[in-house]
């Protein structure tokens, strides 16, 4: 291979792609000939380096420089200024929320120190379209030890001493879910992976197959050649369409040399891998369902047992995983069992990625080891809260996940953890709140997107959601009565051990932890018709205060319903039949350079 | 036959049974809205939870799906089971004011009153209907359509269908007595799916057929 001075690492995730990185890219190239460099640096588009809120991010290596926002007008500039003349541009580089001085180094950058790369090692090193960068890395060197040296038993083992467990949501012990398929007792076997990802918000499973695709195609090898399966499905939903790109390109690379098909690796063993296009309904996540929609019937959950490791797909034993747990896999079987359980909690083993949203500062994708504090996840890497403003909560776990309130702070953040504290791991999102969220209004909006989402089978979760809906939009509209917390609570009894599947079952979970952690909140919208954050509508008012109002106008203009009036330079008039509460003038009241200093909410 | 525990009561049963039709056995009661002897159990109604014991872990189960297993300790009456069905059969009362079914199981279990704001459905989608159409006559002219709270039986696209024999087993089996068949000379209808047919009557056996 060719040896260049300088590797230019241009992110090609689907963040940084919608800020148009395939224009970078093609920018840098074109200026590194021009510039006459093209012998000393090559340029090479990598999978989501996590960071997206910055995009389009660029790593320059060996330096470890780290580019962020970048513009394709600047592109000349910086290609001379660094590559030419050896003068990192220190206008394009990260700087701290709160601070001036650039971070140059992208190891010095808390978003990154902090975090332990297992399942998105080759994030923004490798190009995913080329499996000869993977193959580079180590890749495909645990599928040649599995086939070559390894007994299925001793897989299964192996996967159970790194206490691998699932990342789709339940956290079910990966090396005892294979062991139940392995002794399954019939010829034709399945293997599945789950990359629906249906979550608002989640994008970690599109990450890895973007990223790293082929660390899931070893994983699903590997894991057949355990469970003694010939064929295998990825269930990819179909608004993914570079993970499908680069799954497909994966595929057909690791077919051609012999790492996917018949006789593997020259062991006799063969294992065909097929792509299956996911409608989009979020339930489909759900394995039964997922299962049924594979088979081309709608997707809808089915009562286990029978599990699918005894009768799956087409009625045969059926192994199915998420697409993070499959990318775990080559790295236990090369580094060994041993290796993986020395990193996270007791029962919690390895790293977990999590997407980290919200009113936060630097939003994206991190993974740290199982057990690090929400504190470190939320302050250190995150960068802390938006606008220098309160932490409330983290939502983790997805919509049927719960609200973790800032006296968990330090919680470790591991299986057992989040579910003692009422949440759930889920897939990993992690959705920060800070004190303009009202949390009642965040347990309705929930409850609605799993309204719109329950398929309907079962009574407690179709009936359930359509009635959590209604008593929170009582409440939020200044109609709540008393009575209503025992019915939400009995709604979620219900719901929690009557549901078919788990999507009803974890439902409730937003209101509950809202109940348990801010019933305070309820109890205002209830019985005081207040909402602290000044978010449901029906229970605030506009005000203008006199004495600070200075007659600029502003608010008079910038008011869609002209419900506020007034000559210059006299306090204005609200009249309160005409405004819809939208807070535009709020917005733009700005004197004394504080917004809102004399609109005043109540 | 496995040996089992019912509400304390230790017993030998067929092992193929579920928990359900072994419980039922013993003549105790278990509130059923979707389960029919006839069909496959789709497990969907949740009215016959109860609560499991294997291997000392505890969890509540839809009996009607649940098979047994050696051991198994089944308790049909704790407070907690017979809270969660009052509170099952209130939304679906919400949902369905007025069915006699609904009403008999509510006065039996002790549900007194509905405190949600009431429906005017008089389907709780028990789905009997779509199985027996399926399972029995094996004709599948009606489904569910519609996801979540929109959920519907009926035929494709709620539109009359093209494969019903008109031969109103959906009409017997449905336990809310929803449905009817009406026949005015040789036009049939089915209410509730608003589906009409033309039938003929047969000069050998006398009865009607679609045609
Ligand atoms: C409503 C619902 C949605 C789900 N969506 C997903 C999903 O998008 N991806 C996923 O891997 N698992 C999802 N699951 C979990 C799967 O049912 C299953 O447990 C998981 O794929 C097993 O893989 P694992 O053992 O590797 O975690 C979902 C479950 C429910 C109830
Ligand atoms: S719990 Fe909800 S999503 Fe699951 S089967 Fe029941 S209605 Fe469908
Ligand atoms: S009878 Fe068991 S779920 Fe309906």
């Amino acid at each position: 291979m060719k040896q260049y001075r300088t590797h230019c690492l241009v992110c090609t995730g689907t963040g940084c792609v919608s800020n148009h990185a395939f224009d970078i890219k093609t920018a840098l190239e074109s200026e590194i000939i021009k510039q006459g460099l093209k012998d000393e640096v090559t340029v090479i588009a990598t999978g989501c380096n996590g960071f997206c809120e910055r995009g389009p991010v660029m790593v320059v290596q060996p330096e470890n420089i780290f580019y962020q926002e970048l513009k394709e007008k600047d592109i000349p500039f910086l290609v001379e200024e660094h590559f030419l003349k050896g003068r990192p541009v220190e206008k394009m580089m990260y700087v701290p929320p709160k601070e001036e001085a650039v971070i140059p180094k992208m190891s010095d950058i808390e978003f990154f120190k902090h975090q332990l790369l297992v399942v998105l090692r080759n994030r923004g090193r490798i190009d995913p379209e080329k499996i000869d960068e993977y193959i580079g890395y180590d890749g495909y060197r645990a599928l040649g030890k599995a086939l070559t040296e390894m007994k299925p038993e001793q897989i299964i083992e192996e996967v159970k001493t790194a206490g691998l467990r699932g990342r789709g949501g339940a956290g079910f012990p990966t090396g005892i879910k294979w062991g139940f398929c392995e002794q399954a007792e019939e010829d034709t076997k399945y293997l599945i992976c789950n990359a629906d990802e249906g979550d608002p918000g989640a994008f970690m499973d599109r990450s890895i197959l973007e990223a790293d695709p082929h660390a899931v195609l070893e994983g699903m090898v590997i894991g057949a050649k355990a469970i003694g399966a010939q064929e295998g499905f990825i269930y990819v939903r179909d608004e993914y369409p570079l993970a499908l790109r680069r799954i497909n390109i994966a595929i057909e690379q690791a077919t051609e040399y012999g790492l996917l098909g018949e006789n593997i690796l020259g062991s006799g063993f063969n294992f065909k891998l097929n792509v299956v296009r996911g409608g989009g309904a979020f339930v489909c996540g759900e394995e039964t369902a997922l299962i049924a929609s594979i088979e081309g019937e709608v997707g809808r959950p089915k009562p286990r047992p029978p599990y699918p490791a005894q009768k799956g797909l087409w009625g045969k034993p059926t192994n199915n995983n998420n697409v993070e747990t499959w990318a775990n896999v080559p790295q236990i079987i090369l580094r060994g069992g041993g290796w993986f359980a020395s990193l996270g909690t007791k029962e919690s083993k390895g790293t977990k990625v999590f997407s980290l949203v919200g009113k936060v500062n630097n939003t994206g994708l991190v993974e740290v080891p199982m057990g690090t504090t929400l504190r470190t996840i939320v302050f250190d890497i995150g960068g802390g809260v938006l606008k220098g403003k309160k932490f409330k909560a983290v939502q983790s776990g997805g919509p049927s996940g719960g609200c973790v309130p800032e006296s968990l702070i330090d919680l470790p953040v591991d299986f057992e953890k989040l579910t003692e504290a009422g949440a759930i791991m889920g897939s990993g999102g992690l959705i920060v709140m800070d004190e303009d969220t009202c949390m009642v209004d965040v347990a309705k909006y929930f409850v609605e997107f799993l309204e719109e989402e329950s398929c309907g089978k079962c009574n407690p979760c179709r009936e359930g959601l359509k009635r959590l809906k209604e008593v929170l939009t009582l409440i939020t509209q200044g109609k709540g009565e008393a009575k209503h917390l025992e019915m939400l609570d009995d709604i979620a009894l219900l719901m929690k051990e009557a549901s078919l599947c788990a999507l009803g079952a974890t439902a409730p979970n937003p209101v509950l932890t809202t109940l348990k952690y801010f019933r305070e909140e309820y109890e205002e919208h209830i019985f005081q018709r207040r909402c602290r954050a000044k978010v449901c509508k029906d229970l605030i008012m506009y005000r203008i205060i006199a004495e600070k109002c200075t007659g600029c106008q502003r608010c008079v203009k910038a008011c869609p319903t002209e419900a506020i009036t007034g000559p210059r330079s006299q306090p204005h008039n609200l009249e309160e039949s005409k405004c819809i509460k939208c807070g535009a003038c709020y917005e733009v009241c700005k004197f004394d350079a504080i917004a809102g200093d004399a609109i005043y909410i109540e | 036959m496995i040996p089992i525990t019912i509400n304390d009561k230790q017993t030998k049963v067929p092992e193929d049974l579920s928990v359900l039709e072994a419980v039922r056995e013993q003549g105790i009661y278990i509130p059923t809205l979707c389960y029919h002897e006839a069909l496959e159990p789709a497990g969907s109604c949740r009215l016959c939870i109860v609560e499991v014991e294997e291997r000392g872990r505890v969890r509540t189960a839809a009996s009607c799906v649940t098979p047994l297993t050696p051991n198994m300790i089944i308790r049909t009456d704790t407070e907690k089971i017979l809270k969660i069905r009052r509170i099952l059969l209130e939304l679906l009362m919400a949902r369905c004011p007025g069915l006699k079914v609904l009403e008999q199981m509510a006065a039996q279990m002790g549900v007194k009153k509905v405190r949600f704001a009431q429906e005017d459905d008089d389907c709780f989608l028990c789905g009997q209907c779509v199985r027996a159409c399926s399972e029995i006559v094996g004709v599948s002219a009606i489904g569910f359509s519609d996801r979540g709270v929109n959920n519907k039986i009926g035929a494709p696209f709620l539109k009359a269908s093209n494969v019903c024999i008109s031969c109103g087993t959906c009409t017997t089996i449905c336990p809310a007595g929803t449905f009817h068949l009406e026949r005015v000379d040789n036009l049939v209808s089915l209410h509730r799916y608003s589906n009409e047919y033309h039938q003929e009557k047969c000069r050998v056996c006398g009865d009607h057929f679609v045609v």
